[in-house]
């Protein structure tokens, strides 16, 4: 029982970054039916922009001048720095809309799949050219103390994790079902034909989808730096291409099922992890993938596949 | 389409009409004509290309039409164009214009004849221009090699993407299976290998066994599409697609814990049987079977299949048997390409068959265009010439060739060639002055504007 615990806490802060960047793939994919293939990359994007801000920040020393314990002044540093990374990397995903997929809203899906493509392989290429292969690490924010409920051990970046992730997605949750622009975001989900023709723009709402999900990739990215202090250009690849799957496998544009399936393929790949040699992670989470997809083809809460194929 | 497209049009006009002033001229050349002149320029280049090369002031001949000299070593860029326009431009130019009275008269006698004395005539003086170009070093030998298994991996996935019309990213996982299916064969039974153990048969039967264990991997890759065959009869597009994702990325995760096969180390020690001949013979036979399959009974059922499947159905489609038939074909293909890469690069690893070569893969089928042979061909050429030619600028070329695939995307969403039947006939035959080609060709059955 212990173990089980112990890995459960373990799945639970993985899971919380698969649902994460999932819910940016699904809400691009529910409101434009489009796969944002670039979307992993933006995460990596996230997650090397709040080391830039943290570690400016730190430098700096904005928080230095007031005295504060040292905990408290990184907790305000850290609050400091998901917020700015969150507006930083939202316009990075807008610049993404702009200049990859805008051009494309007429063209064939799949021609807008391969523009995604590329600019996930431009950002990485673009990282690598510029930072050099040498991977950096995330400062420490958040200092270490473990908890012991029961035998179990967790540590407070865990719990920060785990519950500040559930936080967003609630927000997020809040955000589309109560407010104006959730409305639309919603009605264009349900039709992009008509609802233009309501006086809803396209272009806005395309721009807030990504800006959302950019913002909810960064604050993924600086809790994977938290938890996992080191950053690498293919952080996007190995992450994103599985929060992608596990974001179809949600359903489409389901927030509830993105984030579920994402917690999902976190306990999978933790579970396998601990009881089959690791090298076997990748090949029981997605066997158990295909099989679900097999038997349930329009993922846990989509409908069924009806809508004329546009390719 | 946007108001910059527009406006690019526009300007582009001009030259376009310039450009088809120039090529006036060349209009009644048939494609025998180009051929020879091909293979004329690089007998030239074979004689005195060196000196030539030399008196420009480089240092030996340029590897591909001066695009690597020109990106290495800027000082040099009018030495190789200057090179290009002696050894090849005008030697072409001068002998399409003198023979096309010969060429033509040659081409209509060959098509009386029969269409495949014709194709056989045509192919050989290809065979012999590429032979003898890619003879100059073993570099070049490597691009043309890569650019024909590239033309055998675009053409099968067009299959499911272009004619079926699914968005299928299972492609690398196909190759996988067919690398290590031909690999494993070639290395267990011809090679003494750490890994696989002593030769089982006499090295000297290899050359000879190399095509059936080609097929054999070609049909291990076709039993592994059965796993994305059978879930799409339930569903299909998006979810297809990402089934198709999952199986990429088990084949890849298979193949890193299958220790007997090398594991994440991968296979090496692959013989050297891919030779220029063999690799030419396979992707002839890939272009042939697969342009018949499209243009049978078959591939307009799959057309059917993708434009609206209930009204297939109803039309007496069979649309599973169409669907089956269709992932284990191209999954075949597939694994006869990923067999042929392993024994040209001669060692392979799991990591080769990832999300990279995927990317390679849908862009070079994007680029050349769905549903169309031609369109494959020129894709997956242009796109590994493009590649290797790009090779200089190191790190920047993978910045440089998305973003000249994003521009190619936002000015033709289709690309280069779409939606057209791939005819050998027609460009086999002889071209009279008088008959003006410049008037599209009229649209057959099968050609189909995407809507």
């Amino acid at each position: 029982m212990h173990f089980f615990f112990q890995q459960l806490a373990n799945a639970l802060q993985l899971g919380s970054f698969y649902a994460l960047i999932a819910l940016g793939y699904s809400l691009v994919y529910g409101v434009l039916m489009l796969f944002n293939f670039a979307h992993g990359d933006i995460f990596m994007v996230g997650a090397f922009i709040g080391f830039f801000v943290a570690t400016a920040i730190l430098a700096l020393g904005i928080f230095e001048i007031f005295v504060l314990p040292t905990w408290l002044m990184l907790a305000l540093v850290l609050l400091l720095t998901i917020v700015i990374a969150m507006i930083l990397n939202a316009f990075v995903g807008m610049t993404v809309e702009r200049i990859g997929y805008r051009p494309l809203r007429q063209a064939p899906r799949a021609s807008a799949a391969i523009t995604g493509l590329m600019i996930g392989i431009i950002l990485e290429t673009g990282n690598l050219w510029l930072l050099g292969a040498e991977r950096l690490s995330f400062p420490e924010l958040i200092q270490t103390s473990t908890i012991t409920i029961g035998g179990v051990n967790l540590t407070n970046k865990k719990i920060f994790i785990v519950l500040l992730s559930i936080a967003l997605m609630l927000a997020l949750h809040l955000f589309i079902r109560r407010s104006k622009w959730g409305r639309a975001m919603r009605a264009m989900a349900y039709d992009f034909v008509v609802v233009p023709l309501m006086g809803v723009s396209i272009n806005r709402i395309a721009l807030l989808t990504f800006a959302l999900g950019s913002a909810l990739a960064a604050v993924a990215g600086i809790f994977f730096g938290i938890a996992y202090p080191v950053l690498d250009p293919y952080m996007g690849i190995r992450l994103g291409w599985k929060a992608f799957v596990a974001a179809i496998l949600g359903g489409r544009g389901s927030i509830l099922g993105a984030a579920l399936a994402g917690f999902l393929l976190g306990f999978i790949e933790i579970f396998t992890a601990a009881i089959f040699p690791s090298t076997m992670r990748d090949l029981i989470a997605f066997g158990i993938i295909l099989i679900i997809l097999t038997f349930r083809p329009h993922g846990f809460f989509g409908e069924p596949y009806s809508a004329q194929l546009r390719l | 389409m946007s108001v910059a497209t527009q406006t690019l049009a526009n300007r582009w006009s001009g030259l376009r009409a310039w450009l088809a002033r120039a090529w006036q001229p060349f209009r009644p050349v048939p494609l025998l004509g180009w051929l020879a002149a091909i293979l004329i320029a690089v007998i030239i280049e074979r004689a005195v290309g060196t000196p030539v090369a030399r008196a420009l002031g480089m240092s030996k001949v340029p590897a591909l039409f001066g695009f690597i000299i020109m990106l290495k070593n800027p000082g040099l860029v009018f030495s190789a164009l200057l090179y290009v326009l002696l050894i090849y431009l005008l030697p072409i130019a001068l002998v399409t214009r003198l023979s096309v009275r010969a060429a033509n008269q040659i081409a209509g006698k060959l098509i009386g004849y029969s269409v495949t004395l014709s194709s056989l005539a045509h192919l050989s003086v290809l065979y012999a221009a590429l032979f003898l170009w890619s003879g100059e070093s073993d570099y070049r030998q490597l691009v043309a090699k890569l650019a024909m298994i590239a033309i055998i991996t675009t053409l099968s996935l067009n299959v499911v993407n272009g004619y079926m019309g699914e968005f299928s990213c299972s492609h690398p996982g196909f190759m996988a299976l067919g690398a290590y299916g031909a690999s494993v064969l070639t290395v267990t039974l011809f090679v003494d290998d750490n890994l696989l153990g002593q030769a089982l048969l006499p090295p000297a039967l290899g050359p000879f066994m190399f095509p059936i264990t080609l097929i054999i991997g070609g049909a291990v890759a076709a039993v592994g599409a059965l796993v994305v065959a059978i879930p799409s009869f339930r569903t299909r597009g998006d979810y297809l697609a990402i089934i198709s994702l999952a199986f990429m990325f088990i084949v890849k995760s298979l193949f890193e814990n299958l220790e007997v096969f090398g594991g994440p180390r991968g296979l090496a020690n692959q013989p050297n049987y891919a030779s220029l001949t063999t690799i030419f013979l396979w992707t002839i036979a890939c272009i042939w079977v697969i342009n018949n399959f499209v243009r049978s009974t078959m591939g307009k059922a799959l057309n059917a299949v993708r434009d609206g499947e209930m009204a297939a159905d109803a039309m007496t489609v069979n649309t599973r048997r169409t669907k089956m038939t269709a992932f284990l074909f191209a999954a075949f293909w597939a694994g006869v390409a990923g067999g042929l890469l392993a024994h040209v690069i001669r060692y392979i690893n799991p990591d080769t068959f990832g999300i990279r070569k995927l990317a390679e893969v849908l862009a070079m089928v994007y680029l050349g265009g769905l549903n169309a042979v031609a369109g494959s061909i020129v894709g997956a050429v242009g796109f590994v010439v493009m590649s290797e030619a790009l090779r200089p600028l190191e790190i920047l070329k993978w910045i440089m060739i998305p973003v000249l695939l994003i521009l190619l995307m936002i000015f033709r969403p289709t690309g280069l060639i779409a939606f057209k039947e791939f005819e050998p006939e027609k460009f086999l035959r002889p071209k009279v002055e008088s008959n003006d080609q410049a008037s599209s060709p009229p649209k057959t059955a099968g050609d189909r504007q995407q809507g």
